[in-house]
C-alpha cells in the first residue's frame, strides 16, 4: 500500500532523474486543468503562484480574510540554505546530514537530500522577489547559525523571516490573481474532500461570512493547511490553525503518518494565567547569544541578579559541551523539563528557566544585541513587563510544530491519487524532530520547486474523466457537511467549545507531551472517547449556521482534534522507543538521553482510518539509511 | 479587576448596529486584551447570548488579523502594539471602555468588530510585487543591496496590513499602507524595473477602492503597530511625481 516511489540511482541524482522522467503538459492545455490549493501559507501560496505562472487554472482557498494572514507569517528565526557563503564547511551533503541526524533517523533520506539541494534555489527566488534579508555592509547576504548545527547557514530578515517570506509568496500569488490565473477564495473553509472513482476531484467548503456550503471540482487537490499543534489547546500556533482539512482527507482515505511526532519548542514565554489563550515563542536564534541556566539549589527564590555565578547551573553547556546552548530543540526542551521537575525552575509555579544575555551585552554591547534581537526583546517586554536587557528572560518549552502529517510519496502525493500534501501538513522531511529554520525551507521547497513538477506529471500521466459538481459524490459530501453543521448547532448543551478544547489539550500535554509512558497513554486512550461523547452531547453553540459564527467554526475544528488526539496517543503507545521529540520514559540511556530502537522501529507509522468506531490500521514504511550512518545522536 | 465595555454589535453588513454595554469581572493584569474578550465571550455564551465577533489569529502582533478601536484609538493607543499584544496591566479596575470596528467606507463591517479589508489585497494586486516567476532567479549574492537600502526596505516591509492607519485617518486614506509597500519594493535594486508602473498603479487602485486622500494629519503613523514612519508617504509622493513625468516620455 505504501509505495514511496523513490527514484533509483545515487542520491545526488535522484531528483534530477525524476524531473527528467516526469511527463509535461503542453502550455496550451494547461489552462484546461483546474488545481485546487487549500491553504495560502508558504507552501500553498508558493504552489498557487508557481502553477498560475505555468498557466494552470488555480483555485486557492483560505479561511483567513487574506492569504497574508497564514501562520507561516509568525516564523521568526530564519531559513536554512546550503549556500556556503560563509566558507565555513557547509555543503548540500552537510545540510542533508544535519537534517537526517537532527530528525533522529526517522525521515526518508531521498526526500531530505532533495530538500537540501533545493534550499539554494529558494534563497535565489526569494531575493529576486524582493524579500529584504539581512545584509552585510558590502551588500551581500548575512547569515547566522541556529540550533543543532555548527555552520552559519541561516538567512534571516530580523526576527520576522516568516513574515517576509510569506509576503514574497503572497505578492507573487496576488500578481497571479490580477493576471486571472488564480482565483482566490478567502474566508472559505474546507470541510470535506470529494473522491470520485478513487481520485481526489474536489472539495466542499463553508463560506465563513454567509455560511453557504459550496462544492468545487478540480483535477488535482493540494492541501497546504499547516500543522495540528493546537490539539494541545495551548501552543505557539495561531488560534485558527487546525487539522480539519487533513483530518477530513484522512477520513476519505489518506493515511496519517507519525501523528505523535510533535515538536516542543524550548524558548517560549512561560504560561502566566489560567485564561491564557496561546503561548508566545521567542525565536531560538536567541540561543546563539543567550545562556540558559537555573539555580543550582532547589527552590532558590532569589532574584537572578543576586545568584552568584558559582551557584548557577548552565545545564546545557555543562551536559553538552560541544553544542552548548545550541543543542537541537528536543534536547533543549527535555533538559528544561528535567531541571524544573527537580524543583530548580524559576518564575511563577517554577515552570521556567533563565535565558541570560548579560554576557552577550558585555561582549558585543547593547546596541548590537538590540540590532539582532530588538523586536524579540520588545515583544517579551510587552507581554511580561520585564526588560530583558536588564534581567534574564524566563522561558519554558511549548508545543510548536508537528512533524507528523498526511503520508506522502516522493512526489508529495498522499495515498489518495490526485491529493497532494505540502508544507507542515505532510510528514515528509523532518523525521522525529525538525531542526530550526527548516520549516520555511520545506514549505517553500514543496511549493515553489516540487509540486510545480509533480502535479503536471500527475495530470499528464493520469486519465482524468470529466467531473463536475453535479456528480453524486459531490452532493453526498455536501449533504454530509450540512448534516454535521446542523448536528453541532442542535446539541444545545452546557459547555463551550473552548472549555472542552482546554480539557483535551491538558490530557494530551500531560501524557503525550515532552515525556510519554505506556501508562499515561493508555489512560488518555480511555479518557478521550468520553470527552468526545461529552462534546457531541453537551456542547453549546449560540447562533445559526447562516451567519459569521466563530464558535461554530471552532467547534468543527475541535471535533476533529478530538479524533486526532486519540490517534496521536495510539501512535505514541505503539512506538515503544524514544526518538527525537518522542520520548518514551521506558526507553532511555543510563544518563537520561533518548534511546532509539532501530531494530524494531526504523519505519514510518502510517495509519489508515477504518471507519467510524472501527479504529485504525497501522501500515509501515521501512526506512533505510544508505548515506547517513545510523548512530545514536550525541551533542555532548 | 472589573471593567465595563460598551461594544458595537452588528449582526451582518446589512443590519443596523448599536452599542451594547457589558460588564466583565475577574480580569487579571497578566491577561491580554483579547483574553479579556475571550472571558466575556465565555460568559455571554453561557447565558445563551451570541459572543462578540472579533478577528484574531496569531496573537503575537504579526498576522495583522486583529484590530478595533478602544475609546476611539486604533489598537488601544499603546505605541507599536496590536490589540492582541495589549496587556491588561495597562488598565485599571473600574475602567469603562468603548470598542468599535474600523470605520471606513472601504472596510465594510462584517459583524461586530470584524470588517472586510480585502481592498488591501486589491491594492497589492495592482502592483505590490516584483515579477519574478519561479525558477529564473540569479544567484542571491549576484544582487548587491546596500545595507541602508535593505534596512529601509525592511522597515517598510514590516507592515502587517491590519488597517489601523485607515481607521485612524480622518479621511480614511490608505496612504501609509500603500506607501509602505511602494517604499519596500522601490528601495531595492530588484524593484527598479517596475518602479514607475508600480507606483502609478497602486495609487490608482487606492482611489478606486474608495479610500480618501492624504491631508498630512499623521494619525496613521501614531497608531501604526509596526511604527511605519510618515516619511514613506513623502517618498511615495516623490516617486509618484517622477513616475507621472516618466510615463509621459515613454
Amino acid at each position: 500500500m505504501l509505495e514511496s516511489k523513490i527514484p533509483s540511482g545515487p542520491i545526488e541524482q535522484k531528483w534530477e532523474k525524476c524531473r527528467f522522467e516526469m511527463k509535461l503538459v503542453n502550455p496550451a492545455n494547461r489552462r484546461k486543468h483546474t488545481v485546487i490549493i487549500v491553504g495560502s501559507g508558504l507552501a500553498g501560496a508558493a504552489a498557487a503562484a508557481s502553477l498560475g505562472q505555468q498557466g494552470y487554472h488555480v483555485l486557492c482557498f483560505s479561511f483567513h480574510d487574506s492569504p497574508r494572514r497564514a501562520h507561516s507569517i509568525a516564523a521568526q528565526g530564519g531559513i536554512n540554505a546550503a549556500k556556503n557563503y560563509r566558507n565555513d564547511g557547509d555543503s548540500i551533503h552537510r545540510l542533508f546530514y544535519d537534517t537526517v541526524k537532527g530528525g533522529d533517523f526517522r525521515s526518508r533520506e531521498a526526500n531530505v537530500y532533495r530538500l537540501a539541494q533545493i534550499s539554494v534555489n529558494i534563497i535565489d527566488q526569494c531575493v529576486a522577489q524582493g524579500v529584504p534579508f539581512a545584509r552585510e555592509y558590502g551588500g551581500l547576504l548575512d547569515t547566522r547559525s541556529f540550533g543543532g548545527v555548527q555552520v552559519s547557514r541561516t538567512f534571516y530578515a530580523r526576527g520576522q523571516t516568516g513574515q517576509q517570506l510569506l509576503l514574497g509568496a503572497y505578492q507573487a500569488l496576488e500578481e497571479q490573481v490580477a493576471a486571472g490565473s488564480v482565483k482566490m477564495h478567502t474566508r472559505s473553509e474546507m470541510l470535506d474532500l470529494v473522491v470520485v472513482n478513487g481520485k481526489a476531484r474536489g472539495i466542499v467548503t463553508r463560506d465563513l461570512v454567509t455560511g453557504a456550503i459550496e462544492c468545487y471540482a478540480a483535477d488535482v487537490v493540494v492541501l497546504a493547511t499547516g500543522g495540528y499543534g493546537n490539539v494541545f489547546y495551548l501552543s505557539t500556533n495561531a488560534k485558527g490553525s487546525n487539522t480539519t482539512a487533513i483530518w477530513r482527507a484522512h477520513r476519505r482515505g489518506a493515511l496519517f503518518a507519525n501523528p505523535c511526532f510533535t515538536q516542543i519548542h524550548p524558548t517560549c514565554i512561560p504560561v502566566s494565567n489560567e485564561n491564557q489563550s496561546k503561548l508566545t515563542l521567542m525565536s531560538e536564534s536567541l540561543r546563539n547569544d543567550g545562556r540558559v541556566w537555573v539555580p543550582k539549589k532547589q527552590g532558590d527564590t532569589r532574584p537572578p541578579g543576586q545568584i552568584p555565578e558559582a551557584e548557577r547551573d548552565y545545564y546545557l553547556e555543562r551536559r553538552y559541551p560541544s553544542f552548548g546552548n545550541l543543542v537541537p530543540r528536543d534536547v533543549a526542551s527535555r533538559a528544561a523539563k528535567e531541571v524544573c521537575d527537580e524543583g530548580r525552575g524559576v518564575g511563577p509555579g517554577g515552570q521556567g528557566v533563565y535565558l541570560d544575555f548579560a554576557d552577550a551585552i558585555r561582549r558585543m554591547g547593547e546596541p548590537t544585541v538590540r540590532e539582532k534581537y530588538g523586536n524579540l526583546f520588545d515583544m517579551y517586554e510587552e507581554i511580561t513587563g520585564e526588560n530583558a536587557y536588564k534581567v534574564p528572560m524566563r522561558i519554558y518549552p511549548a508545543v510548536h510544530y508537528t512533524m507528523g502529517g498526511l503520508w506522502v510519496d516522493y512526489q508529495l502525493m498522499s495515498t489518495v491519487p490526485g491529493l497532494f500534501i505540502a508544507g507542515e501538513a505532510n510528514f515528509s522531511d523532518h523525521g522525529a524532530n525538525r531542526l530550526g529554520a527548516s520549516a520555511l525551507m520545506q514549505g517553500l521547497a514543496d511549493g515553489y520547486f516540487i509540486l510545480p513538477y509533480t502535479i503536471p506529471n500527475y495530470i499528464a500521466a493520469t486519465p482524468l474523466e470529466k467531473v463536475d459538481t453535479s456528480s453524486p459524490e459531490f452532493s453526498c459530501a455536501k449533504e454530509e457537511v450540512n448534516r454535521r453543521v446542523a448536528k453541532l448547532l442542535s446539541i444545545q448543551g452546557k459547555r463551550t467549545v473552548d472549555s472542552i478544547h482546554r480539557e483535551l489539550g491538558k490530557l494530551i500535554w500531560d501524557n503525550c507531551g515532552m515525556a510519554r509512558s505506556a501508562q499515561g497513554l493508555k489512560s488518555n486512550l480511555a479518557k478521550i472517547p468520553g470527552l468526545r461523547d461529552e462534546f457531541w452531547n453537551n456542547l453549546k453553540i449560540v447562533g445559526t449556521g447562516e451567519e459569521l459564527n466563530q464558535s461554530l467554526e471552532k467547534a468543527g475544528r475541535v471535533a476533529d482534534f478530538l479524533e486526532l488526539g486519540e490517534l496521536m496517543c495510539g501512535d505514541a503507545l505503539e512506538r515503544q522507543e524514544s526518538c527525537g521529540c518522542h520520548f518514551r520514559i521506558e526507553s532511555q540511556t543510563p544518563d537520561g538521553e533518548a534511546l532509539r530502537d532501530d531494530e524494531r522501529f526504523s519505519y514510518v507509522a502510517a495509519w489508515e482510518w477504518k471507519g467510524e468506531g472501527n479504529g485504525w490500521e497501522l501500515h509501515k514504511e521501512p526506512l533505510e539509511f544508505e548515506y547517513v550512518h545510523l548512530a545514536q545522536r550525541s551533542y555532548k | 479587576m472589573n471593567l465595563t465595555l460598551k461594544i458595537w454589535r452588528q449582526r451582518d453588513a446589512k443590519s443596523a448596529g448599536k452599542f451594547v454595554t457589558y460588564g466583565v469581572q475577574g480580569v487579571t493584569p497578566d491577561m491580554s486584551f483579547l483574553e479579556m474578550l475571550d472571558l466575556l465571550n465565555e460568559n455571554l455564551q453561557a447565558k445563551g447570548e451570541p459572543p462578540v465577533a472579533f478577528e484574531h489569529d496569531c496573537r503575537e502582533g504579526i498576522c495583522g488579523s486583529c484590530g478595533f478601536l478602544i475609546d476611539g484609538v486604533a489598537h488601544g493607543g499603546r505605541r507599536g502594539t496590536t490589540v492582541c499584544q495589549l496587556s491588561m496591566r495597562f488598565f485599571k479596575d473600574g475602567d469603562s471602555l468603548t470598542l468599535e470596528p474600523w470605520r471606513a467606507k472601504a472596510f465594510p463591517v462584517l459583524r461586530d468588530l470584524a470588517v472586510d479589508r480585502s481592498a488591501f489585497d486589491r491594492i497589492i494586486q495592482a502592483g505590490g510585487f516584483i515579477s519574478a516567476p519561479t525558477g529564473g532567479a540569479p544567484d542571491a549574492n549576484a544582487i548587491l543591496v546596500p545595507k541602508d537600502a535593505a534596512e529601509r526596505a525592511f522597515d517598510a516591509a514590516a507592515c502587517i496590513g491590519c488597517g489601523a492607519c485607515v481607521a485612524a485617518c480622518p479621511n480614511a486614506a490608505a496612504m501609509l499602507f500603500t506607501a509602505a509597500k511602494v517604499t519596500h519594493l522601490n528601495s531595492l535594486p530588484q524593484g527598479q524595473p517596475q518602479r514607475h508602473r508600480r507606483t502609478l498603479d497602486m495609487v490608482a487602485a487606492m482611489s478606486r477602492e474608495a479610500f480618501g486622500s492624504c491631508t498630512n494629519h499623521g494619525e496613521c503613523e501614531a497608531v501604526c503597530p509596526k511604527k511605519i514612519p510618515l516619511e514613506f508617504i513623502g517618498r511615495m509622493n516623490r516617486d509618484l511625481i517622477r513616475a507621472t513625468l516618466h510615463s509621459g516620455s515613454d
